[in-house]
């Protein structure tokens, strides 16, 4: 939940970058960090085992200026994604604005990726969130990988869509993120909408700024 | 995805400035540093007394996960909470409180006071917070603050310049 602070002049966003375990969701942050200008970030804060793997989160603060007078920042976090960090992957979802999911696309990773996408929504619906009308996004990453699975599999198994009850939504949406598809469509005669999704290689910061930047938007527009 | 739902809370400066006179009051009583006020999100709402020398952002964001971490420790005893928790340093401690669930009350003090003495203080504060942001969640319950128009589309043009358009 977005903070408008009317006292100190600040707004502040919370994104969470959600998925399995190793599959670049710090490499996500650190790539930020290295390629954003000093002044526009804060500390990027790692709670990390002494095999560098996410113990209990990532913190990374980037500041948008100030607009219209308020002072703009996206908190960006990530959680652990190990299956047994369970406890800790919850806390952080707490007062979540926006979620990228970054998905492994190697093909033996793909039950580690369903496992988790199911993770995050039943950890969503325990803190009473519905991430069907909450921004997400999802990153396809480790594009460069050989063994990496089409993408439209990954669509089929992470990305199926979910159905559109609202007449008013049920028309034909383009995605403005890849040419050519849709996010809202008519399939066998019901309408479903998906979210946008992005090919990455986070190590080489392929598609990590059009991730962060999608996602942004998303929850800027849910503050007008 | 389109039409996401609108969801955000609002800090008003009128609340402002009943908060921070509680905790001037608070401070001198207690004879501590700072008081800082973070929403269990990990976003730092209010800081009264001496300015810390931290990172204000970083030290809410861990603030709120220390919090909830704890508050899950105190579940598995079968406590429904942990209502404070205290930090002992050499030189500087930190105790922190909850407020109506959502908020919480972090106090750094040094050697100049005792923790009994903070703890003892802290009660009416804590008391006095509780009404202050209780009656402030019950009246904003299911508005939404919204930015002016036209902060949107800002915010957007410099998300484009900090990223590439």
């Amino acid at each position: 939940m977005s903070l408008i602070n009317y006292a100190s002049r600040e707004i502040n966003c919370k994104i969470v970058y959600y998925g399995p375990g190793l599959g670049g969701k710090t490499s996500n942050l650190e790539y930020v960090y290295e390629k954003v200008a000093p002044s526009s970030k804060g500390k990027l804060i790692s709670l990390a085992t002494e095999t560098e793997r996410t113990l209990f989160f990532d913190f990374l603060p980037v500041d948008l200026g100030t607009i219209r007078g308020f002072r703009t920042r996206f908190h960006l976090y990530t959680v652990p994604g190990q299956v047994y960090y369970n406890a800790s992957r919850k806390l952080i979802l707490k007062g979540v604005d926006g979620v990228v999911f970054v998905a492994d696309s190697q093909i033996n990773r793909m039950e580690a990726n369903l496992e988790a996408m199911q993770n995050l929504y039943d950890n969503m619906s325990q803190h009473g969130y519905d991430l069907t009308h909450l921004p997400f996004v999802i990153q396809y990453n480790k594009r460069d990988l050989p063994n990496a699975a089409p993408i439209s599999e990954l669509d089929s198994a992470l990305n199926p869509g979910w159905p559109v009850e609202d007449s008013d939504r049920q028309k034909l949406t383009p995605d403005p993120y890849r040419p050519g598809a849709f996010l809202v469509s008519e399939i066998d005669g019901a309408w479903v909408e998906r979210v946008p999704t992005f090919e990455g290689v986070a190590v080489r910061g392929d598609g990590v700024f059009d991730t962060l930047k999608a996602v942004s938007k998303l929850v800027l527009k849910t503050l007008g | 995805m389109t039409a996401p739902r609108a969801a955000s809370w609002a800090f008003h400066e009128e609340d402002s400035h009943r908060i921070r006179s509680v905790l001037v009051d608070f401070l001198r009583d207690a004879s501590a540093r700072t008081a800082l006020l973070v929403d269990r999100a990990g976003q730092m709402l209010v800081t009264v007394g001496e300015t810390p020398t931290f990172d204000p952002t970083a030290f809410a964001s861990l603030t709120a996960a220390d919090f909830s971490a704890n508050d899950q420790l105190a579940k598995l005893l079968g406590e429904p909470e942990f209502g404070a928790l205290f930090h002992q340093g050499e030189k500087e401690s930190l105790y922190l409180a909850d407020i109506a669930r959502r908020v919480i009350l972090v106090v750094l003090f040094d050697n100049r006071t005792t923790l009994g003495l903070v703890k003892l203080r802290m009660r009416s504060a804590v008391s006095e917070l509780t009404t202050i942001f209780t009656a402030m969640f019950a009246r904003d319950a299911g508005t939404t603050s919204h930015v002016d128009a036209g902060f949107v589309d800002a915010a957007e043009d410099e998300l484009d310049k900090l990223f590439g358009a």
